[in-house]
């Protein structure tokens, strides 16, 4: 291809362009939402796949530049690909490609005013992400970032007529808002007061800062990018805006959006900024952890489904920013092989994180159209009536719950892996806290498990809670094939570890400078340092299981008999046994309530036993929101209206105002 | 001699996957034996959860009217997944090509695909009794899954390998040392067996008590082969805890790779020691009682906080 003079950011360039002309052919084509539905959005996914194709393809390619003869007057638009962009191309493209295939069939009911202007921002969305990761300048970077948050405002408010959407999307502009002057304030620190030019990336590179400018540029970042990933206190958006979202919105703001945050941080820690410090890596790991649990505790009371896998969102951007840390803590201190591990752990979780958030999420988009409800607490017994989508968030549930032999393992297994390679730092605080943290994340982990039973167990298994749900019908075919894409997804990078950790390896090796390699000298095993260290097959796993597993079928069939008498369900010989006796939404977190009960803030209204019409109502609500948000609303209230006491509406007033700020510049000067 | 050596190996894996399926349900027949004598009672024999699998099997299979295909496949895969756990745990000799495959943390995930199934199959009938069981299961694992990681995690430390043959052969054959970090470990871990295996204090095998249940409450809805198939995974799963538990706290006697004439005596010693920890888990439910559910996590809490105590002295004084 090189030979033809094409290269991997020229064919980005074209399909970021293509996306551009598919949104604005869906606000042409609204009069026809048929054609919406049934060619723009599969062609979108074709783009999507492409674009995937091509991050694949300039991963192992030297990274290409390209200024646009657009932008600033002394600072035009730079472009780059690098490993780094293309691996987050990689998964950007892979995952929008499902959404956009199931999208196809999801906005079918849509009217067609709406469905065009959806169409175009749900276009504009995709180029913001992608450009936000070919950005080669702050400038360029900027304008991508706000594309993507403005883009993504007015997809979560597409149901603005209500007012709690109207509010969830308010929320969400503002912390993004808050987010995007942190990151450009990070970018005006590391270009160091250079002028114009110094606002590319290239400049920042160059660029020596002192290692107190350095920490407050990381630390702005880290703030920055961190409200936009949802890392504790700047997460409060993430519960609010997703379930507001049309489902495979969120699927992409979950999936994807997020991992561009992780993007961020990871080109300002490990490429912009040339030298870390060890603190900023304790700092991550920190808050990290502190993401993951507050994520996953909370995870487990919600009752609403979308809540539910946002709050596990959460969770998981805990994990990841866990990694993010490790891996500054091992480079600091020169453990290249162990900062790679840790970076692959990172890189791989984001890529797992971006399918089986968004299969589980558009998942819900189905439920929610098949039953019109989003609250856990009046499903149940889905199984029966939509067993495609049953069986596809099957994976889904058991991939995000960290289960052998799916992807979700893999990553945590190698994180769990760099944690227990750490010893032999030299700095013995951060020896005492490594076998803390590598607790706090197996504890993460395994209510993660309790979070997805509890969220497939009460959607799918059981009785219908509701009569209505009889009729609930099953995903259609387009929904169906955006699934069934990212569960495969889910079960490809479960199976073929080796060869996903050989391409991360191409980023690891331009980032930090090592890459992971695997020891094993087959593909099967992954084997991050040696074989004799550890090493993990999933292929021989699902092999056994299954060849074990078909023995027992085989054998227990052969020798004895196959018989099956279907009768009611026994329940200790109770007889009068109804759906409402099963364990609700609510029911089946109350231990986690219980246990965690400091953390929430919870508010219950338990009927007497007089009662004539008894009612139960519980709410247990983020404590923070009370501790950090309403003060600071309150205080910006307060001196709002302090300044409002300068304001008279009266033109003389304003005149001596002039006047008086005339003569106090006069004195001064 | 290489390729022999891994014939061999293989032949022996082959060996030992037949054999824990086999003698599993001996030896809780023997833990129930030796809680009879404890009871003053005479006890059905040691042979018995043989007689009961064999009933179960020959039983029609009854399941309710809005079964899904995934209560039918559940017993399937727990068994499935008890069976290849049991089966690459060292008990007799480190020679277990499978167990490349898995590691101790893939070990742990082989236990949580089991548990969650169950619970996910608990769930599918919706009753009240089952969606209680699967809540107080995943209660109880949460905590105990996290526990049972971080003794693995010491014992991975101090042999610096996560592939339990490795550890084995760290502990029994290369360093004589006592650990105090494994002493804290090993604490954690009757914990963490206790719970996993539903037995007292946390849960009680043999009660049909509902409102105490939790495993015997997951599984209520099942019926003749797939009970069976639940109740045989079960003796599985005791099984491989307990190997677990002589894999990394009594390594002595498991034989080198290709030390096949150590053979007899391995047996032997494992037979002993099998039969030691039968007794001793009678002898501990024998004189302890059911806790409340609720005090249940702070019992389990403190293996976690042991097992976690446990990797600190590890880092601190580098045993």
């Amino acid at each position: 291809m090189d030979a033809v003079g094409i290269l991997p950011l020229d064919v980005v360039g074209w399909l970021v362009q293509f996306w551009v002309a598919l949104g604005v052919g869906g606000l042409a084509l609204q009069r026809t939402p048929r054609l919406i539905n049934r060619v723009i959005f599969p062609l979108s996914a074709l783009t999507s796949l492409l674009l995937a194709l091509t991050g694949l393809w300039a991963l192992a390619a030297a990274p290409n530049v390209m200024v646009l003869p657009l932008g600033l007057p002394d600072l035009p638009f730079h472009l780059r690909l690098d490993p780094l962009s293309a691996f987050f191309l990689i998964l950007l493209g892979g995952a929008s490609m499902g959404v956009s295939l199931y999208s196809a069939g999801y906005f079918k009911a849509m009217a067609g005013g709406t469905l065009g202007l959806v169409c175009l921002e749900y276009h504009l969305f995709l180029v913001g992400m992608a450009l936000v990761l070919l950005a080669d300048d702050a400038y360029m970077f900027m304008v991508a970032w706000e594309t993507m948050a403005l883009s993504s405002y007015f997809l979560v408010t597409t149901d603005h007529n209500i007012p709690d959407i109207r509010k969830a999307g308010y929320l969400y502009l503002l912390i993004a808002h808050v987010g995007a002057i942190a990151i450009l304030l990070s970018f005006g620190v590391m270009q160091g007061g250079n002028g114009i030019a110094a606002y590319t990336f290239d400049a920042m590179r160059a660029a020596h800062l002192s290692s107190f400018w350095s920490s407050v540029a990381f630390l702005l970042a880290l703030f920055g990018f961190g409200a936009k990933a949802g890392v504790v206190p700047l997460h409060v958006w993430l519960p609010e805006a997703h379930p507001a979202a049309p489902s495979p919105v969120s699927a992409l703001m979950s999936g994807v959006m997020l991992k561009t945050a992780i993007y961020g941080i990871l080109r300002v820690t490990f490429d912009l900024l040339g030298t870390q410090l060890w603190w900023w890596g304790v700092l991550a790991l920190a808050l990290g952890l502190i993401t993951a649990v507050f994520g996953v505790m909370f995870a487990a009371v919600q009752g609403d489904m979308k809540r539910l896998l946002a709050y596990s969102s959460i969770e998981n951007i805990g994990l990841l920013l866990v990694g993010i840390g490790l891996t500054i803590i091992f480079h600091v201190y020169g453990k290249n092989a162990l900062a790679a591990l840790s970076l692959t752990a990172t890189l791989y979780h984001s890529l797992n994180h971006a399918f089986f958030k968004s299969l589980l999420f558009i998942g819900t988009g189905s439920i929610l159209h098949a039953t019109g409800e989003r609250n856990m607490g009046r499903l149940g017994g889905l199984i029966h009536h939509m067993p495609w989508a049953a069986v596809l968030m099957l994976v889904g549930v058991l991939a995000i719950a960290g289960l052998p032999p799916l992807n979700g393992f893999v990553s945590e297994w190698l994180l769990l892996q760099a944690f227990l390679l750490s010893p032999g730092l030299p700095n013995s605080y951060i020896n005492m806290l490594v076998p803390v943290a590598a607790a706090v994340i197996a504890l993460a982990a395994a209510l993660a498990a309790y979070v997805m039973v509890k969220f497939y167990g009460v959607i799918f298994l059981g009785q219908p809670r509701e009569k209505a749900l009889e009729h609930a019908h099953d995903a259609d075919l387009w929904e169906r094939s955006g699934m069934i894409w990212l569960a495969l997804a889910c079960v490809a990078l479960g199976l073929a570890p080796v060869f996903v950790v050989q391409q991360i390896d191409l980023v690891s090796h331009a980032l930090i400078g090592s890459g992971l390699g695997n020891a094993a000298t087959n593909w099967v095993f992954l084997a991050p340092v040696d074989t004799e260290r550890a090493s993990y097959s999933p292929l021989y796993f699902l092999l056994a299981v299954l060849g074990v597993m078909l023995l027992t079928t085989v054998l227990v069939r052969r020798l004895y008999h196959g018989r099956l008498r279907r009768s009611a369900a026994w329940d200790c010989g109770f007889p009068a046994q109804t759906a409402r006796m099963q364990d609700t939404a609510e029911g089946f977190g109350q231990p986690i309530r219980r246990i965690f009960e400091p953390f929430f803030k919870i508010e219950r209204e338990v009927p007497s036993p007089f009662d004539t019409h008894p009612r139960y109502h519980g709410q247990t609500e983020d404590r923070l929101w009370y501790i950090l948000y309403l003060p600071i609303k309150l205080l910006t209230e307060k001196l709002s209206s302090l300044a409002s006491l300068l304001q008279h509406g009266r033109i003389h007033l304003y005149l001596a105002y002039t006047f008086v700020t005339l003569v106090v510049l006069l004195v001064f000067v | 001699m290489e390729y022999l050596n891994l014939i061999l190996a293989i032949l022996f894996q082959l060996a030992q996957l037949l054999l824990v399926v086999l003698l599993a349900p001996l030896l809780t027949g023997w833990v129930n034996q030796c809680q009879a004598w404890l009871q003053n009672r005479s006890g059905p024999g040691v042979l018995q959860p043989y007689r009961v699998l064999r009933k179960l099997f020959l039983k029609d299979a009854v399941i309710a009217h809005n079964a899904s295909p995934l209560f039918r496949v559940t017993p399937y895969i727990v068994f499935g997944c008890m069976w290849l756990a049991a089966a690459i745990i060292p008990i007799i000799a480190v020679d277990l090509p499978f167990s490349q495959a898995a590691d101790v943390i893939a070990l742990v995930g082989v236990f949580a695909v089991a548990r969650v199934f169950l619970a996910l199959a608990a769930m599918d009938i919706g009753t009240a009794f089952g969606s209680l069981g699967a809540r107080r299961e995943m209660l109880v694992s949460f905590l105990a899954e996290p526990a049972l990681l971080m003794v693995f995690f010491t014992a991975s430390m101090i042999s610096h390998s996560t592939q339990l043959p490795r550890i084995v052969d760290a502990l029994a054959h290369h360093q004589f040392m006592l650990y105090p970090s494994l002493a804290f470990a090993a604490l954690a871990f009757v914990i963490v067996l206790l719970a996993e295996n539903a037995r007292i204090p946390v849960d009680n095998p043999s009660t049909h008590l509902e409102l105490t249940m939790i495993h015997e409450a997951m599984i209520l809805e099942y019926s003749a082969r797939h009970l069976a198939l639940i109740e045989w995974a079960s003796s599985l799963k005791l099984f491989a805890y307990i190997s677990i538990g002589i894999a990394l706290f009594l390594p002595q006697g498991i034989i080198e790779a290709g030390n096949w004439a150590g053979m007899p005596l391995a047996i032997a010693l494992l037979l002993l020691k099998l039969l030691a920890a039968g007794a001793g888990l009678a002898v501990f439910e024998a004189i302890s009682a059911k806790l409340r559910i609720f005090r249940a996590p702070e019992f389990l809490g403190t293996a976690f906080l042991l097992a976690v105590l446990g990797l600190l002295i590890h880092f601190l004084l580098g045993a």
